[in-house]
């Protein structure tokens, strides 16, 4: 009974934060949007209605022809649903229930490879190239994190232990991005190993397109797990150091039970909860991608759609995207906290 | 949550040679800055992204301490301002010498060369004359000409001009040098001055084929002014050459040290006063909800929920193109963003400490909620609050860093992360411009590197299961 009411006293704090999200990307967004969008509307119609020579023919007087291409104007921007301004409650209440349905509507400028402008196609069709590079380097990070962290507290305060702890301080203080233009510089261009650019150039249809798509991503993917399993490493050598304190450890010892069964077996399950929480973040924080990373190596995923969405002030695109972070983001924390209580018997709850 | 008063944490601390190192590292992030606001003019800073006024630079040239890697020995870039200074005169005829006093210890000839010069003149144009010494003695006329004429009786006014190693005139005047000198005769179009003047003396030293001859040069200037009002007001030279400075320049010819020197007291405000003010908020909003509790604490945790789901880079993108991208603005927006972490740290505290015993005697002696608030809860909460300082600077500055790199930085103020947008974005790692990309990020990563090795070891000070580890 506990259990069902805590889901649901979650699920509607879920509910209200994304409502509220997509509420606020609306009012940042909304001024400043619907004057670019009724601008560039009538421009386009303009232009389009003075390029018809047949139809411009028909008007013996510029004032009727110009009360023509208001009218068209007018029409348009009626049809987009742009009349009311961008707080109006219709227009607001409207937008949130279709958004949080994941009915995104269609895009202003951006299309997806098939010229499809339906948001959610758009989103779908990146969504798998950003988990793929960042769920694969979150998971290669994570593994290489946990094992050389608790090699490190094994022997804290050793050699190694401070190497690891002192690459922990570098990599985190180095931008990746940063990291990814010198490797872009030395690796692509000056030695030639791997293409500077992340995409294909060959269509997804392709059949030799996984394997091109996996040949432009091994540099990203190099760099992002070579800058953060440093961190991991650090985090996780932090929380086993503590355990390996802890007295059954102790006891564990004294009875003869291997070294490496006391630091797997024992201790690395005991540091497991706050571990597996940081997963499931990282990983949902993956989703998203990394809008910089992304740009840098022009790797076709969320990130960079994010990136060109906001530079062309495609309202839906964003708010798809911001939605669509968010929410996975409320999903994964949601999912870390189920996961702490089965792995962490002291804190299940009901 | 042990309380541990800012004395003993600092006896602590000490104890870790990481920590030492990184205050170290900040310190001379702090003398750096320091540096940057005595010595590089402001000037320069401010003309950042004013093309003309970095006219007089090299483009894209390296840095010049690439000579001692590469043993190269290629040109350095010289922009000479401050010439010796000589008066003296033929009859009515005012003569002023500027004289150009520079070492070509290098391999390879210059680029080219440019004599700026303003002048102050009335009715009479004055004359200039350009010569070059050369360590091996011989002199050569480079230029003579007059200035264009005013109409009589006109009060002396202000004229600059410049005399480029392109102009013909030096071609000629050079190719007369040789035939004099040498007894050969080459056409003026067949001479490129800027070697001729650095080669070593020979029949094929018109177009620099003998070599560079190394040593000393003087380019000296001769101006006859005939009127009492005239003067020379300045004059520059500049040897363009491969190699510039401590940090070479980029695609626009603008000289990177400003920028980058420039670029740390900047990056330092940033990322100290995102963090102070960031901390300061998150603990006042944290206490101030935990120690309420109730209706209060259960609104204020709802909000820090929603600001801590809210993606941070997207919505930073978004404030900055809709609301303005001044720096200011900036740092607002990074606070947002940054007070949610220690919120919640600090209201968990303030829920422990308030729940013990010497709390409620204090309160059952009459002390108000502030009193408690600020003697007894707050204290115990500034070590925490100073590790989290720690630990965020380099978010804040990062965080800055990559709105600029996206091109959403104030153009006011150059940043770190604006020099490497303008790298990206005119291709520096296509063309090989590695210093362009390598020296903005590395002040990045070191300014970053000295927080964290400070937090890190604020982190193990604190924590009394690392301690001594």
């Amino acid at each position: 009974m506990a259990l069902k009411g805590f889901l649901i006293q979650r699920a509607l704090n879920m509910a209200a934060i994304l409502l509220i999200t997509v509420l606020l990307t609306m009012a940042i967004l909304g001024p400043s949007a619907d004057a670019i969008l009724k601008r560039a509307i009538e421009q386009e119609t303009r232009t389009e209605i003075l390029q018809n020579k047949e139809l411009v023919g028909k008007f013996k007087d510029p004032g009727e022809l110009e009360d023509y291409v208001k009218s068209q104007v007018q029409g348009r921007i009626s049809s987009m649903g742009l009349n009311d301004p961008w707080y109006s409650p219709k227009r607001l209440w409207t937008i949130a229930i279709r958004v949080m349905t994941l009915d995104f509507g269609q895009s202003y400028y951006i299309r997806g490879y098939g010229g499809s402008s339906n948001v959610r196609d758009i989103i779908l069709e990146s969504l798998p190239r950003t988990v793929l590079l960042f769920g694969t380097a979150t998971l290669l990070t994570a593994i290489l994190g946990i094992l050389i962290g608790a090699a490190a507290a094994k022997r804290a305060g050793s050699l190694l232990d401070k190497i690891v702890m002192g690459y922990a301080a570098i990599s985190n203080s180095f931008p990746l991005w940063w990291i990814g233009m010198l490797a872009i510089l030395l690796f692509s261009y000056t030695l030639r190993i791997f293409p500077a650019r992340a995409t294909p150039p060959i269509p997804p249809a392709d059949p030799a397109y996984p394997a091109a798509l996996l040949y432009h991503m091994a540099l990203p993917l190099l760099t992002m797990v070579s800058m953060g399993f440093g961190g991991w490493a650090y985090m996780v050598r932090n929380l086993m150091v503590g355990v390996l304190q802890e007295d059954y450890i102790m006891v564990a010892r004294a009875k003869g039970v291997p070294e490496g069964r006391i630091l797997y077996g024992h201790a690395l399950r005991s540091a497991a909860p706050p571990i597996v929480t940081m997963m499931a973040l990282a990983l949902s924080g993956s989703f998203g991608g990394a809008m910089i990373t992304e740009a840098v190596f022009d790797w076709p995923g969320l990130g960079r759609l994010y990136w060109e969405a906001i530079g062309l002030l495609d309202v839906p695109v964003i708010v798809g995207l911001t939605y669509v972070s968010t929410l996975v983001f409320l999903l994964s924390v949601f999912m870390a906290d189920i996961l702490y209580g089965i792995l962490d018997p002291r804190i299940r709850i009901g | 949550m042990s309380a541990l008063p800012v004395g003993s944490l600092w006896k602590e601390y000490r104890r870790y040679r990481s920590g030492l190192a990184g205050l170290a590292l900040l310190a001379s992030l702090l003398a750096l800055s320091a540096m940057a606001i005595a010595l590089v003019p402001l000037d320069a800073y401010g003309q950042w992204n004013n093309p003309s006024y970095w006219s007089e630079y090299p483009k894209a040239a390296p840095p010049a301490w690439v000579n001692y890697i590469t043993g190269l020995k290629l040109p350095e870039h010289l922009v000479l301002k401050d010439p010796i200074i000589d008066r003296s005169a033929i009859g009515r005829v005012k003569v002023i010498t500027h004289t150009f006093r520079f070492a070509f210890p290098y391999e390879a000839f210059p680029d080219d060369f440019v004599f700026k010069f303003s002048l102050k003149y009335g009715a009479s144009p004055p004359l200039v004359e350009l010569s070059a010494e050369r360590p091996d003695g011989v002199r050569m006329l480079l230029a003579r000409s007059a200035m264009p004429p005013r109409s009589e009786g006109s009060e002396a006014r202000a004229y600059d001009s410049a005399i480029f190693s392109t102009d013909r005139n030096l071609r000629v005047n050079l190719a007369n040098h040789l035939a004099e000198r040498l007894g050969i005769l080459a056409s003026p179009d067949g001479i490129s001055p800027e070697r001729m003047i650095f080669a070593k003396g020979g029949p094929s030293m018109a177009d620099g084929g003998t070599g560079v001859l190394k040593g000393d040069y003087a380019f000296q200037a001769r101006f006859f002014l005939l009127g009492d009002q005239d003067d020379v007001i300045s004059s520059s030279l500049v040897i363009g050459g491969k190699v510039f400075g401590l940090f070479g320049t980029d695609d626009l010819r603008r000289d990177l040290s400003v920028g980058i020197l420039w670029g740390t007291p900047i990056a330092l405000s940033i990322g100290i006063s995102v963090a102070v003010l960031s901390a300061l908020i998150g603990l006042a909003y944290g206490v101030i909800s935990g120690y309420h509790g109730g209706r209060l604490d259960e609104l204020m945790m709802r909000l820090n929920d929603v600001a801590y789901a809210i993606p941070a880079l997207p919505f930073l993108i978004l404030l900055a193109l809709s609301l303005g991208r001044s720096l200011l603005y900036v740092i607002a927006y990074l606070i947002l963003f940054g007070w949610v972490g220690i919120a919640k740290v600090a209201r968990s505290a303030a829920l422990q400490i308030k729940a013990a015993p010497y709390i409620e005697a204090v309160e059952l002696l009459g002390a108000s909620s502030w009193r408690v608030i600020f003697r007894h809860i707050v204290p115990q909460l500034i070590p925490y609050a100073i590790a989290n300082i720690a630990l965020s600077v380099p978010a804040a500055i990062l965080a800055e860093a990559g709105l600029s790199f996206l091109g959403l930085g104030d153009p006011r103020v150059p940043t770190w992360g604006q020099i490497l947008h303008d790298a990206q974005l005119h291709g520096a790692a296509a063309r090989g411009l590695w210093w362009w990309a390598l020296s903005p990020g590395m002040m990045l990563a070191l300014s970053s590197l000295a927080f964290v090795m400070i937090g890190y070891a604020l982190d193990r000070a604190l924590n009394p299961r690392m301690r001594g580890i």
